[in-house]
């Protein structure tokens, strides 16, 4: 459990980081907080060529207010959001997820852009980016384009994001007065990833979003559940019962802990314990 | 037991108190001296490929790549160390068909497990030796495994050993009275249920690690390792590789955890010795997490039909079953693959008073990492099959589990008397830690909660189990099967020059405090301030010869070898200052370092200046008398095969019947463990031993797929239970003083992990019983759960 030969390079401009992942010879990966990457290297399943760490990359921090939009840089940490004023007011749906990411320890070092950028299935904040119709800023030597969070995860640590780009900023609409968020989540251990999990937006005109992770490739969102629960001011006990009978348009993928049945089941059971949440607000 | 029965005559200085572990500030600091820790000159480390195959056949191994790459200074594969080493068989005489082919450190023409050895590079750098072991090519040839342990029974399973005619490696049948006539009478309820019990293993903080050494000028080879017995390594070591055995040091100092994971012979480990000696150099080998999970003997892997008979009043009948268990394609070497299954042939039910046992043991070879000794050998299932057992039957004759156990129990007063299968028992206390349970757990209180909380679609149920625990075994446990594991163990006392003693023992400490409460007896029996107590454990240079860390056996046989040296020294130390002072040695005693007068307590000479005058001026000494000021006494338990202890102990769990998932809301343990050397070691130990037991009943297992790849070897994948879903553990005591020692001490570190597992699984099925149905396999997840329920399928 070593990680081979590597060099690594430590660039302190966004521009310095896309010369390096232009150049293919080098078989750039991009290290962030390396709660993920580095054991990735230990096991040997990722064998990068030179390693770009981007914790010196100022352009990649902080968290900004614009009038409609909370921007927050790649390399804002978990520890930053958890901390972070700004999130509070405008992103509570950040704060409602962040306890249940990992441990203290790990979102000391752990970022927003590794979390975006290496797509796990049961990571938290990719549903959170569905639900809120976040948008990824991604910039490369080509220039730079805004992705939404819908057509950015792929598959299994799979995203739209190509081996010369780099993640520079996550941007999330503000809340709005009238809008309600519900989020629930079941892991076997406090901060392990979870078994099933998700995400809700009630918006100001009803229409809701609901994302789930921990029980597909990816995150993922319910269409049928959101048909369903769209436009009723009120979440009724029937509707919600309804809500979990129409859950079936996701591919459910068991893992060790749990075959495809019992992922859809405890799905339904997340589903239903984040609405009742939400009713009672 | 005669003996220096007036040790406890004076009020006790330092056992039965919490006195602090001497050696916690120095870990604390980040002083350990852990293996891994240690650089030797011209150090080199041992990197080991291994077979990512659970079954294949190796046509030719290729190292003509690897061997020229940076930092590789040799390579051998498993031809080349069988060249060098005697292989060794798991079995023991004292079983009597146990069958296990010959065993080389690495795989020589088969590899049989997934993570089984066949190559190894000596390297500059466990990362250098890590890129090489790329560049070896294996030519594997795949061979169909062998993983389920009753498919590999069948007939048609491939052969694990061509040399035998089926994947059988022992079996063994018990039988007293008639049970199939008994269970077919009239008035007889019988209960029959298949329980599983999931593959896990014991999760040590500190994986296994060993750094040789080969010192061609004295022909030694030094092993530091981190492990529980230095003697039995130093045996086989000496045996296996053709060496004198007083050429062959074992030296363990800190060691991050055993729980009986350590206490085995690794491959990996005999071969860096191996190499150390050809190479003529320190070479380190120390096991990363993932070598660990498919390495480190796993545990358990049970699947038992068993079968209780009772009378309507609750009078159990007798009881039986019939167990198979897989131990991967060896049994362990040398304390063997069958004693868990033994144990589990012999305890069941031992507790209880019945009258008719038949119980078979099956122990079959499959392609997994080898299966052996995890604290609290066999004990888990044997308490679940026969304490579960009971409460199903309990369930279905309309009684309450509390009355059908104080009727079955063996009464407090029957002692010494024997189980249906004739364990012998003496001072055990059933009734009066039942007692005591009820007493700190308020059963009825939760009762009446449980009653209204399914009002209200929560489900509480409340579970117990009574238990026994080997502890202190006689060599009738291994000597006798001609395993080279002493069962008696040694204690040296010294006194220095000033005043203070060194104490050395051949019991070793493995985290759990042995250290200290060596050095608690010591000091009490003998009378100086504890701070003045050296102890030296691990080191087979130095230390008296004995059996090391297992089976509860360090306070009760290696803290009475203390007590005796102890008491040896101190009448020694008497008779010589008896001549100085001219008094009577029986009208002095040694308290605080002084030599004082019994009757008025005067200080009469301290132990400093008695010392002084023996070591530097023995002229002021009579000629005739020639103190010693050093003692060794050796103990071993003689009246009893085994002395047991007993506990009980209950579990108040909920579970979530929409997720499956349980939560334990409380759990008590009542433990008999004899007399208490240190009140919070012992309830540490009983905590660490529920801790485990839990991970055992509700979230550890080794999850293999059918190819025999384990699927979760790692720390994120496998659940070891974590503080956040730990429930508050309450202890307590009842002290029954075993007979056969002075100290009476019995030992402790097992029992949690022998009885939670049954007491969770009858905590949760009492909770399900409204909704009939029932859960019989561990670990007890989410989704078997939803299954009993019948919410899944
Ligand atoms: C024990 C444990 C438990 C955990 N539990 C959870 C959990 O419950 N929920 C959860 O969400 N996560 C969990 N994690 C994962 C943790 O949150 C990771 O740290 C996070 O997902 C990755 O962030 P990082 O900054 O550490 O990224 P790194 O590990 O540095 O990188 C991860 C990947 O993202 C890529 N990457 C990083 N930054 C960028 C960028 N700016 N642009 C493009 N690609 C980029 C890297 O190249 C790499 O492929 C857990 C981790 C551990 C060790």
């Amino acid at each position: 459990m070593k990680a081979p030969d590597f060099s690594y390079e430590k660039p302190t401009t966004i521009s310095d980081v896309l010369a390096l992942l232009a150049n293919n010879e080098l078989e750039c990966q991009l290290l962030a907080g390396g709660q993920s990457l580095m054991p990735m290297m230990n096991f040997r399943m990722a064998n990068p060529g030179t390693l770009v760490d981007i914790s010196n990359v100022s352009e990649l921090s902080g968290i900004y207010e614009r009038k409609e939009t909370i921007e927050i840089g790649a390399m804002v940490r978990y520890r930053e959001l958890e901390l972070s004023k700004i999130i509070k007011t405008h992103c509570p749906l950040i704060s409602m997820v962040l306890p249940y990411v990992a441990h203290a320890a790990i979102r000391n070092r752990g970022t927003i852009g590794g979390s975006i950028g290496l797509s796990d299935p049961a990571a938290e904040l990719p549903a959170v980016l569905l639900v809120l119709d976040g948008k990824i800023e991604i910039t490369s030597e080509k220039g730079i384009r805004l992705e939404p969070a819908n057509t950015f995860f792929k598959g299994v640590y799979e995203t739209s994001c190509e081996p010369d780009e780099l993640i520079t900023k996550i941007i999330l609409p503000k809340k709005q007065p009238k809008q309600k968020f519900g989020f629930h989540e079941i892991a076997r251990r406090h901060g392990d990833y979870a078994m099933a999990g998700v995400c809700i937006l009630q918006d100001v005109d009803l229409n809701v979003r609901v994302a789930f992770f921990g029980v597909a490739d990816r995150a993922v969102r319910s269409i049928a559940v959101e048909n369903l629960l769209s436009g009723n001011s009120y979440l009724s006990g029937e509707l919600i019962k309804n809500a979990q009978n129409v859950l079936n348009d996701i591919e459910f993928e068991g893992d060790m802990n749990a075959g495809p049945e019992a992922k859809q089941h405890i799905a339904k059971v997340v589903l239903e314990r984040a609405l009742k949440e939400m009713k009672n607000d | 037991m005669t003996g220096p029965a007036t040790v406890f005559d004076k009020p006790t200085d330092y056992i039965g108190k919490s006195i602090p572990r001497s050696d916690a500030s120095r870990l604390l600091r980040g002083q350990g001296r852990y293996v891994d820790d240690m650089q030797l000159p011209r150090m080199v480390h041992a990197v080991f490929l291994r077979s990512p195959y659970a079954h294949a056949k190796i046509n030719s191994i290729d190292i003509s790549q690897a061997i020229d790459l940076q930092g590789v200074v040799a390579i051998f594969t498993g031809k080349d160390i069988a060249q060098h080493v005697e292989p060794y068989v798991g079995v023991l005489s004292h079983l009597p068909g146990l069958r296990s082919p010959a065993q080389y450190p690495l795989a020589v023409d088969v590899a049989r497990w997934q993570g089984e050895p066949v190559a190894v590079v000596i390297c500059a750098s466990r990362a250098l030796g890590e890129d090489a072991l790329e560049y070896i090519k294996v030519d594997y040839e795949q061979i169909p495994a062998v993983t389920d342990t009753l498919d590999a029974m069948s007939s048609e399973a491939p052969l694990i050993h061509k040399e035998y005619d089926s994947n059988l490696a022992w079996k063994r049948e018990v039988e007293f009275g008639n049970l199939e006539e008994a269970l077919a009478q009239d008035d007889v309820v019988v209960v029959e249920k298949q329980i599983k019990f999931g593959r896990h293993t014991g999760v040590t903080l500190e994986t296994r690690a060993t750094v040789c050494d080969y010192i061609p000028g004295d022909e030694q080879l030094i092993m530091y390792y981190a492990g529980q017995a230095p003697h039995m390594l130093q045996f086989i070591l000496a045996k296996h590789l053709d060496m004198l055995e007083e050429n062959v040091r074992v030296v363990a100092h800190d060691v991050g955890g055993s729980f009986g994971i350590k206490v085995h012979t690794y491959g990996d480990e005999i071969a860096t010795a191996i190499i150390a000696k050809l190479l003529k150099r320190p070479v380190k080998f120390t096991a990363d997490r993932l070598e660990s999970f498919v390495t480190d003997i796993h545990a358990r892997d049970h699947v038992v039909d068993a079968k209780i008979g009772v009378k309507k009043d609750g009078t159990i009948v007798g009881m039986g079953f019939n167990d198979f268990t897989g131990i991967g394609p060896f049994s362990m070497y040398p304390r063997t693959s069958a004693i868990e299954c033994n144990q589990i042939l012999n305890l069941t039910g031992a507790p209880y008073q019945f009258e008719h046992y038949h119980a078979v043991g099956n122990v079959v070879f499959q392609n997994k990492t080898l299966m052996c000794q995890y604290r609290a050998v066999g004990h888990p299932i044997a308490m679940a099959i026969s304490d579960c057992m009971i409460e199903e039957a309990a369930r279905v004759i309309g009684m309450d589990p509390v009355k059908i156990r104080k009727k079955n129990l063996i009464p407090d007063d029957a002692y010494p008397t024997k189980s249906v299968t004739g364990m012998r028992f003496d001072d055990l206390s059933h009734h009066a830690c039942l007692d005591k349970l009820l007493e700190i757990m308020d059963y009825e209180g939760l009762l009446v909660d449980q009653q209204k909380e399914r009002g209200n679609g929560i489900y509480r149920g409340i579970g117990f189990v009574s238990l026994v625990e080997v502890t202190n075994p006689s060599p009738m446990f291994y000597g006798v099967g001609g395993a080279p594991i002493a069962s008696q163990d040694g204690a040296t006392v010294r006194l220095d020059a000033a005043g203070a003693l060194h104490v050395s023992s051949s019991v070793t400490e493995q985290g759990q405090g042995t250290n200290a409460i060596l050095q608690q007896i010591a000091a009490d029996v003998f009378g100086v301030a504890i701070e003045r107590v050296k102890v030296t454990t691990g080191d087979t240079a130095t230390v008296p010869y004995g059996g090391g860390t297992w089976a509860s056996r360090g306070a009760g046989i290696g803290g009475e070898a203390m007590l005796l040296a102890s008491h040896a020294l101190k009448e020694q130390v008497l008779e010589t200052a008896a001549v100085i002072l001219q008094a009577k040695p029986e009208n002095l005693d040694i308290s605080s370092g002084e030599v004082i007068s019994k009757e008025s307590g005067e200080q009469k000479i301290s132990l400093g200046d008695l010392a002084k005058i023996v070591y530097y001026r023995g002229n002021e000494l009579p000629n005739d008398l020639r103190p010693e000021l050093i003692a060794t006494r050796h103990y071993r338990v003689t009246d009893f095969p085994f002395v047991f202890t007993n506990g009980a102990m209950a579990a108040h769990v909920e579970v979530d019947t929409n997720t499956g998932f349980i939560k334990i809301l409380h759990f008590w343990a009542v433990e008999d463990c004899g007399r208490v050397i240190n009140p919070q070691l012992v309830d540490d130990q009983i905590r660490g031993g529920v801790v485990q037991g839990i991970g055992g009943a509700l979230y550890e297992e080794c999850i293999y797929d059918t190819d025999g790849q384990m699927q979760n070897a790692s720390m994120a994948d496998y659940l070891v239970p974590m503080a956040s879903e730990m429930p508050e553990i309450t202890v307590a005591h009842v002290e029954t003083y075993t007979k056969t020692s002075v100290l009476g001490a019995k030992g402790a570190g097992e029992a949690g992990t022998g009885g939670a597992p049954a007491a969770i699984m009858n905590a949760v099925n009492n909770a399900l019983e409204p909704l009939n149905c029932g859960l019989w396999q561990m670990p007890m997840t989410p989704e078997r759960v939803l299954k009993a329920l019948g919410k899944i399928k």
